[in-house]
């Protein structure tokens, strides 16, 4: 049953395309975790993200600067290469620039139906950023029944909010079954459910994960005693890297990616005017370092992870050149290395040069190892 | 080789005033405290009307522009960089921010004439609309062990909307304005707070009106560069945009424009040349490399004359579109009195007039940037574009690649370079040089003899 998921995972064109023949509806594809997918469940429309693929390309050089992030890049080499063709809008919400880049290139060189900027705020520890995203929400809300030429009432936005909010419920619950001494999965399988939650219908995605669920209540991974780790930083969804570091003895047991908790940790809360309550929810999120100011907010939930789900150590990988993340590394690294924890910093590209990361991991174990025996 | 003096050329009378301006901002700021005064850090975009109106005696820093003054001391420059990557940063992150932070981590000051440490500041009031703007300062914070800081996220979505290679500016929504004016009035009441003074709007006021006089009468400057032959060149504009970068809403920077502007109207009027044997005319984009600004001297050896860019142009020039369709200085209230005295209808007045910065448009979609530079390609009679591919600035890179795209489509032969602003380990001169030689070549160009 959890297989499922890494089956979405690698045939996620094939399920989007499969939904869009069966419901008749339209397909968006985003390229932030920022994405108000409720309002778009309220118009029956399907979100998946724009990930990569992790091969090397050598398209998107007339389009990108190559100072740029490696995931901007393979996002953008999947819509020149013609593997989203399915796709009748894209849309974005203001984060980093380097995603804004594989934005604005598809924008002007894929066309489709649809195309949407959303300006996201970025101080959102202001009590101004709820009024204001409540604005640019409604402003979306009048542009997606105008594509989609539907109304959509309170109650549609009501009902997009319970798809969205049950699947992240159930994720969450599934996240709280890491924290015993057994692990019932490993981080890998983890990955795959969180990511799969992109890329699918999220109804489906939920009916599933309910079973798991369920199945988790008696399931064993044998990983008792593993080391136990937690994994953070800027987009990652190298599930060869985290298979690689599972296979040397060692577990995922939490982490701090938007492919992970960043993503769907924070509900929204379902009472009052549906749009002001989406915009508390996205302005209160765990954030992206791109948001995290003037306060050290994600620092502190770091920490709160790395207690509460018992992780010797952290393993913090970002994607080369990712700024955002490169100026909240030292703060963060300082952090945990004052709570006690050990770790290790690894740089993503396209593709992971396995065989040099997995000699680093391996000493990093070796370490932490060497901590136990005193 | 060919001689080549067609235009009379002149230096500008202004030249030594504008010097003495910009080193007494840096020695005003770091002798503040002697003065009883206060220091406050930002960054050049930020909204620095607001700090002004806790008196006569607050002196800031701006960022950027003390970052490329790093930069052009190249020895000081490589020991900040190289602090700032001991202290564990990324040597792919912003130039600016890691000589800024080196000069921080290092505590020197990069004018020892004034102060051989670096002057703390007493609050921080910065901007947000790059991914480093806010960051950049909750480091700073960190390092100097939590200097109280407030920012303003200004990024409420583009001014401007391009279709091709036309563009009309947008009215800002109501709800934006009011992110941005409670933002302001958030920050008013924090400065307040932190510093224990009172806040006088009346000094607000008159910042307001002094910034739009600035950004006009700079805007008004830049517009002048369309004369053949150009009054100014390239390096010339970034030692003279620079007092803009520094304290746009002083009054000695708006009246140093307006002085500035009647003495470049005055070339005009003269036919006095920036560079005597103009032949052809370019422009570039962004911030240069600027510890190699001789490059730009470089071009004048084949009578090319590089008129400015889209940053000093776009960055401190305030613009809109005119009655006859022409990109020009954006109007200056006639007097304070046209600003409105009220605080928060004053705050909104400044953020609608400040959301048109070009500068700010290029965050958002690279077809604004290339709508602008087409523009300017068209009306200031350019014959080719230089395009720098500045690995130290992210934020001003976006979207490059697909500016040369949209260039060359609209028929400009365009000429790209990669270099950095602020890191000059990561620029080839040879190699630029090289370039500028085969796009000299491209426009029929021939190196002149003097």
């Amino acid at each position: 049953m959890i297989e499922t998921y890494k089956n979405w995972y690698e045939t996620r064109h094939e399920i989007a395309q499969d939904w869009k023949q069966s419901t008749g509806g339209k397909v968006l594809g985003y390229f932030c975790t920022y994405v108000p997918e409720e309002i778009l469940y309220a118009a029956n429309v399907l979100p998946v993200r724009v990930l990569g693929s992790h091969e090397p390309q050598n398209v998107t050089e007339p389009h990108i600067f190559a100072m740029f992030c490696p995931l901007c890049r393979d996002c953008l080499a999947q819509g020149l290469q013609g593997r989203f063709d399915y796709l009748d809008g894209i849309m974005i919400s203001q984060s980093c620039l380097h995603m804004r880049q594989a934005f604005t290139s598809w924008d002007l060189h894929i066309p489709t139906e649809f195309s949407y900027y959303l300006p996201m705020p970025h101080h959102v520890q202001s009590e101004r950023a709820v009024p204001f995203l409540r604005g640019e929400l409604e402003k979306f809300q009048h542009e997606v029944e105008k594509w989609t030429d539907r109304k959509l009432t309170d109650d549609d936005l009501q009902r997009g909010i319970e798809i969205v909010n049950r699947d992240r419920e159930l994720m969450k619950s599934v996240y709280m079954t890491r924290k015993r001494d057994d692990l019932p999965l490993s981080g890998l399988e983890a990955m795959y459910m969180v990511v799969s939650s992109q890329m699918t219908d999220k109804t489906e995605h939920a009916r599933v994960t309910g079973d798991v669920l369920g199945m988790l209540e008696t399931r064993s991974t044998g990983r008792k005693d593993t080391t136990r780790l937690m994994i953070l930083g800027s987009e990652n969804d190298d599930v060869e890297f985290v298979g690689m570091v599972e296979e040397l003895g060692a577990t995922i047991v939490q982490d701090d990616h938007c492919t992970g908790t960043r993503y769907f940790w924070d509900a929204v809360e379902q009472n009052g005017d549906p749009l002001t309550q989406i915009a508390r929810r996205y302005v209160n999120r765990l954030p992206c370092p791109t948001k995290d100011w003037p306060q050290r907010r994600r620092v502190g939930r770091i920490l709160e992870f790395a207690r509460e789900w018992n992780a010797a150590g952290a393993i913090i990988i970002q994607q080369k050149f990712c700024d955002p993340h490169e100026i909240d590394i030292p703060a963060i690294t300082k952090a945990l290395q004052d709570e006690g924890l050990k770790v290790l910093f690894l740089e993503l590209d396209v593709t992971v040069p396995v065989g040099q990361f997995k000699i680093r991991v391996e000493a990093f174990l070796e370490m932490l190892a060497e901590e136990d025996l005193f | 080789m060919a001689i080549a003096h067609e235009y009379r050329s002149e230096p500008l009378r202004l030249w030594g005033k504008a010097k003495e301006l910009r080193l007494k901002y840096y020695e005003d700021y770091a002798r503040a405290h002697e003065r009883g005064g206060l220091r406050w850090a930002g960054g050049a975009w930020t909204l620095d009307a607001l700090p002004l109106g806790l008196g006569e005696d607050v002196w800031g820093i701006t960022s950027e522009p003390y970052a490329a003054s790093i930069a052009f001391n190249k020895k000081f420059s490589l020991r900040c960089l190289e602090a700032t990557e001991k202290a564990g940063f990324a040597r792919d992150l912003c130039s600016y921010m890691r000589n800024y932070w080196g000069s921080v981590i290092l505590d020197e000051y990069a004018f020892p004439e004034f102060s051989k440490q670096y002057p703390r500041p007493d609050f921080i009031f910065q901007d947000h609309i790059c991914c480093s703007h806010a960051k950049w300062y909750q480091v700073v914070s960190d390092l100097e062990g939590g200097i109280p800081m407030f920012c303003v996220d200004v990024a409420t979505g583009p001014a401007i909307e391009a279709d091709g290679e036309g563009f009309r500016y947008v009215e800002m929504a109501p709800h934006a304005v009011n992110y941005l004016v409670g933002q302001c009035l958030d920050a008013i009441d924090w400065m307040q707070q932190v510093t224990g003074r009172e806040y006088h709007d009346e000094l607000l006021r008159r910042a307001i009106y002094d910034h739009m006089r600035s950004t006009s009468a700079w805007a008004r400057i830049c517009e002048l560069q369309r004369t053949v032959p150009a009054p100014l060149d390239e390096t010339t504009m970034y030692s003279l945009y620079v007092h803009g970068t520094l304290a746009k809403a002083s009054r000695w920077c708006a009246d140093f424009y307006e002085e500035l502007l009647e003495e470049v109207q005055e070339r005009v009027t003269r036919g006095i040349a920036a560079v005597p044997n103009e032949k052809v005319r370019v422009i570039s984009d962004t911030q240069p490399p600027w510890g190699f600004l001789k490059v730009f001297r470089y071009l004048e050896q084949y009578g090319c004359v590089s008129i400015g860019s889209l940053y000093t142009f776009g960055l401190i020039g305030q613009w809109e579109i005119k009655a006859d369709g022409c990109w020009g200085a954006r109007s200056c209230p006639d007097g304070i009195e046209a600003i409105p005295a009220e605080r928060e209808a004053m705050l909104a007045e400044y953020v609608k007039y400040e959301i048109n910065t070009p500068e700010w448009q290029l965050f958002y979609h690279p077809r604004l940037k290339s709508a602008m530079m087409i523009k300017m390609a068209r009306d200031w009679k350019l014959d080719g574009v230089m395009l720098h591919y500045n690995r130290g600035c992210e934020g001003l890179s976006v979207g490059i690649a697909e500016n040369r795209l949209a260039l060359q489509k609209a028929g400009f032969p365009v000429m790209t370079f990669e270099g950095n602003m602020g890191d000059e380990r990561e620029f080839d001169e040879a190699r630029v040089r090289a370039r500028f030689d085969a796009f000299m070549e491209t426009l029929g160009m021939k190196k002149l003899s003097a």
